[in-house]
């Protein structure tokens, strides 16, 4: 028993060994300019330090024996390495996140009138004098909703929060992009 | 006269709607403990207890109840030590979340730009750059072209060459552009519309006392981090750097919540913010002094020693965070990193002189064109379209932009490009120049500069030189219009660009004239041929220095930046001189830098502690009442009913009242704030018994004994501020203004032979001064 976790766990280990870092991240990358009659060459190979220089990586070596060593002083070895697990789960939360707050700003401008719309009828909802019409024509929704079905009291404490929210990206809008009276 | 109420309205002849407003405000006055300030408009003063010099003294008093306690239990030394900690670990919590937010800007960014060009098969999620990375298919000539990345022409048409081809990928270059532009735009309006913009004016207000609420929060963060990738990506001419202040700051902000010593105090959270604004600048550069040295010229108005410790500390653990992510792959901290060890001689101070006059006459230029065109924006119909501004911007830099390769090229590789020197391993276009005596002769040359000496100019460099000064002319214009817009916008990497490019051109006919030119008097004596004396990249180093020293009117941080930005301290005086110039030039136009101009464009109530009046004045021409004003509204330390007091406070809309010894003698006992006076009677008449309309208001410390029938008093002497600040009515206004802008007071009560007389305002010395400058005064529109 004591072997089959100890093999499970070195599997495991070496699974998200796996998953970190990709073998493929490190690479030496080798520029050799002209020289000569030969055309100048970009050499590449996913070596260790240690071997990151001319002689390991050019290859095939364009120049004889004795001229190796003139090309090898003009080229220029560095290495690099780069995390490709990173770049991946960034982009992907970007792009998560960017669907998300598209996502809800759809559902805020479009679905949300509609749904409360079908849900109350016109009759019940009264217009509030300051708001301009786009973001606020059903306000006093979540009151009306609150007075005639019992709901849970968090699902109310999330609509109030969201109803101040809203007013205050009201606000914002209203000085930023309507007065002009900050941020020009 | 006049004392603005604590909201920060100057109530004159307020039109109705302000009025309204303004009432709104007045009932949410009387319960300010409870932390509720909605609806309270865009901005407020902070109150005067929370002003710097109280706030430390509370803070101070905190601080020395803490210290006698520790002494009492081990418990008590624990809190004691976590209370000292706490700061460090807010500043460590602040780098490492801005650091990690920086660099996840960056990837995306990196990425969605490259997604107007094409797309990686191997992986959608790598740019350009990271497709190639393993590919073994890169030659010499065409250092990105891989068969893992296809551009949006070969996709779609399958050919990569040809009118088609090219009219394909201009195509799907702009729909890309407009749609991150589109993205953006709707964003910002929908969620949070504080974050367009550069932020930095707005943090200076902030950094000065003057509050606004909801510009540093949660959806503020979120969104303007999001969209400055979109708009970053879209094409527009703007960078990355002012945003990521704003960013940092905004880290700072929702960091403080987790610290009650941070989360009550505003004195102690603007340090905080102070310390966030140097981390966005190093994280942007990878320069932490210079981040550091950027917050205390530009951004802070009140900087203590202690401050610049810890934000070294913040700088130092973002940038630290940065390098650890990695996102340029090679351990770089910025994109254009450079390495240059090229000396430079004393005659081309010369050069570097005009690169400054330059810079200088650029800068100069820009604020005027920008604020000119801001102003358009705000009083014309223009205003009435953001989105559709955006579009059409987007749009015209789109399609003038992408025939020319240097300006499609994003701003940052742009000066990548122009800051590199040319050496043998370098095959663009910009180092094109011709082979001169077989290709071996620059082995002579290792160690000092790149080896290579001065070369004539072959087609690829003509060719370049003429596009490059088309690129110069399209980005000085179109940077104009597009900061300012409303989308996340930086200028720090367009004014650069600008500067590169022209030190770029001035550096290669430098460097042709040294070759051509050789056996002139100017250049005999260093510059033989066959030597390397010119580094034009050096050039465009200087010139991007002067440019954004010109727009921004940075001295010390720009040096300091740029030398970061190079790791050569050779160039300190190339740099200091070009910087130097161009600050001289650029003042001979305007005082103001471009964030000093977008504050007073705005109104913002910023006392510009660098602003002297042209006029002398004293302190009686400008305080209040004025000859025809109403008398000064005080209240006498005894005598007067408590209905009497309430009919005071209720008729005027002071912050605050003096209280002086009696209606004859008006002689200064202290100030009393409006909002302390109403929750005082409105708890006395709750809780205390007998105090009703006629009981005595008592501000005195020992109060005559009531009469039998009458009811009893009611004691006030505790929340009147026995020390306030007064100035004689002599004293000229220069030093007036400098008490206010040292000490961050609100008001200031003046008085003759020992008497009160008036009162003045920080709105009246804002108003003084830009009646002093002889400008229309532009106040913010809810103080007028």
């Amino acid at each position: 028993m004591y072997t089959c976790i100890h093999v499970s766990l070195k599997n495991a280990k070496s699974l998200i060994c796996d998953l970190l870092q990709n073998s493929e991240d490190i690479r030496c990358k080798c520029i050799c300019p002209p020289y000569r009659d030969i055309e100048g060459q970009i050499y590449k190979q996913n070596v260790s330090l240690k071997d990151c220089n001319c002689l390991h990586v050019v290859e095939p070596m364009p120049v004889d024996g004795k001229d190796v060593e003139a090309y090898c002083l003009r080229c220029e070895c560095k290495f690099e390495e780069r995390s490709s697990a990173t770049i991946k789960v960034t982009i992907i939360m970007y792009l998560s996140i960017l669907g998300l707050l598209l996502l809800y700003m759809v559902y805020l401008t479009l679905l949300e009138p509609m749904l409360k719309r079908r849900l109350f009828g016109h009759s019940q909802l009264i217009q509030s004098d300051d708001d301009v019409g786009d973001q606020q024509p059903f306000a006093n929704a979540h009151n009306v909703l609150s007075h005639s079905h019992s709901r849970p009291n968090m699902l109310n404490k999330v609509e109030h929060a969201q109803q101040r929210w809203r007013r205050q990206v009201q606000e914002q809008r209203k000085s930023v992009f309507d007065r002009h009276v900050v941020l020009s | 006269m006049q004392v603005d109420a604590g909201d920060g309205v100057l109530f004159r002849s307020a039109s109705a709607s302000e009025r309204q407003t303004f009432s709104e405000l007045n009932s949410n006055q009387s319960n300010p403990s409870a932390g509720r300030r909605s609806g309270a408009g865009p901005g407020r003063l902070v109150d005067p207890l929370e002003d710097p010099l109280p706030g430390k003294s509370k803070d101070r008093d905190r601080h020395r109840e803490i210290a006698n306690k520790s002494r009492q239990s081990t418990v008590a030394l624990l809190h004691s030590v976590s209370d000292a900690f706490s700061g460090w670990l807010l500043m460590l919590l602040v780098g490492l979340m801005s650091g990690a937010l920086a660099g996840g800007i960056d990837i995306a960014a990196h990425w969605l730009t490259d997604m107007k060009e094409g797309l990686c098969l191997v992986g959608f999620w790598f740019n350009h750059e990271h497709c190639c990375w393993t590919s073994n298919e890169t030659t010499f000539q065409e250092r990105d072209r891989c068969p893992q990345w296809q551009s949006w022409a070969e996709i779609m048409t399958g050919t990569s060459e040809g009118a088609l081809a090219y009219f394909v990928n201009y195509l799907m270059f702009l729909v890309w552009a407009l749609l991150f532009a589109l993205l953006a735009v709707t964003l910002v309006r929908a969620f949070a519309p504080y974050a367009c913009g550069s932020g930095i004016p707005e943090i200076k207000t902030i950094l000065s006392g003057f509050i606004i609420r909801g510009y540093l929060g949660k959806w503020t963060l979120i969104i303007k981090t999001i969209t400055l990738v979109l708009a970053v990506s879209s094409g527009l001419s703007l960078g990355k750097e002012g945003p990521l202040v704003h960013v940092a700051c905004c880290c700072a902000n929702i960091l403080c919540h987790l610290f009650t010593k941070y989360r009550k105090n505003e004195a102690k959270r603007r340090e905080v913010l102070s310390a966030a604004a140097a981390v966005g600048v190093s994280v942007a550069f990878g320069a932490p002094i210079g981040g550091v040295l950027f917050s205390l010229e530009e951004v802070s108005y009140y900087f203590p020693l202690k401050t610049l410790w810890r934000s070294f500390f913040a700088a130092l653990v973002a940038a630290f965070t940065l390098r650890s992510i990695n996102p340029f792959g090679n351990s770089r901290l910025v994109l254009f990193y450079v390495e240059f060890h090229a000396p430079w001689h004393l005659v081309e101070l010369g050069p570097f002189i005009l690169l400054g006059i330059f810079g200088g006459l650029w800068g100069a230029l820009f604020i005027r064109a920008n604020i000119a065109w801001c102003r358009i924006r705000k009083s014309t119909r223009l205003g009435h379209y953001p989105v559709t501004e955006v579009l059409v911007v987007t749009a015209l830099t789109g399609m003038l932009a992408y025939p020319n390769s240097y300006t499609r090229m994003g701003g940052a590789e742009l000066i990548s490009e122009l800051f590199n020197d040319c050496s043998l391993l370098d095959s663009s276009q910009l180092c094109g120049y011709k082979q001169v005596g077989g290709a071996s002769n620059s082995t002579s040359g290792a160690g000092v500069g790149n080896g290579l000496a001065d070369r004539p100019a072959g087609v690829g460099l003509y060719a370049a030189l003429w596009q490059l000064a088309l690129a110069l002319v399209f980005k000085m214009m179109i940077t104009v219009i597009t900061f300012g817009m409303k989308v996340p916008s930086g200028l720090f990497i367009p004014s650069m660009a600008v500067g590169a490019i022209a030190g770029r051109l001035l550096g290669v006919g430098m460097e042709q004239l040294a070759y051509y030119n050789h056996d002139s008097a100017i250049f005999r004596g260093w510059c033989s041929p066959g030597a390397d004396c010119i580094t034009p990249g050096l050039y465009a180093m200087v010139g991007a220095a002067a440019c954004l020293g010109g727009v921004t009117r940075m001295t010390v941080s720009l040096v300091v930046i740029m030398f970061e930005l190079t790791g050569g301290l050779e160039y300190i005086v190339p740099l200091m001189a070009a910087t130097m110039t161009s600050k001289w030039v650029a003042d001979a136009f305007g005082r103001e830098g471009i964030y000093e101009a977008h504050i007073r464009l705005n109104g913002y109530p910023f006392l510009e502690p660098k602003e002297e009046f042209q006029h002398s004045s004293l302190t009686a021409d400008v305080m209040r009442p004025r000859r025809s004003d109403p008398p000064l509204a005080v209240l006498t330390q005894e005598g007067m009913t408590v209905e009497e007091v309430e009919a005071l406070v209720e008729s005027t809309h002071y912050s605050g009242f003096p209280v002086v010894v009696s209606q004859d003698s008006h002689r200064l006992v202290g100030f009393v704030l409006r909002r302390d006076l109403l929750i005082s009677i409105d708890n006395a008449r709750k809780r205390q018994e007998g105090v009703v309309g006629a009981s005595q208001v008592v501000f005195t410390e020992h109060s005559p004994a009531p009469a039998d029938d009458a009811p009893p008093p009611l004691r006030l002497r505790g929340i009147v501020d026995l020390s306030p600040f007064t100035v004689t009515d002599h004293t000229p206004m220069d030093i007036t203004v400098d008490i206010f802008r040292k000490l961050g007071l609100r008001q200031c009560l003046v008085t003759h032979n020992g008497k009160l007389l008036g009162i003045i305002t920080k709105k009246d010395i804002l108003k003084h001064m830009a009646n002093d400058c002889q400008q229309r005064p532009r106040l913010h529109p809810l103080q007028l």
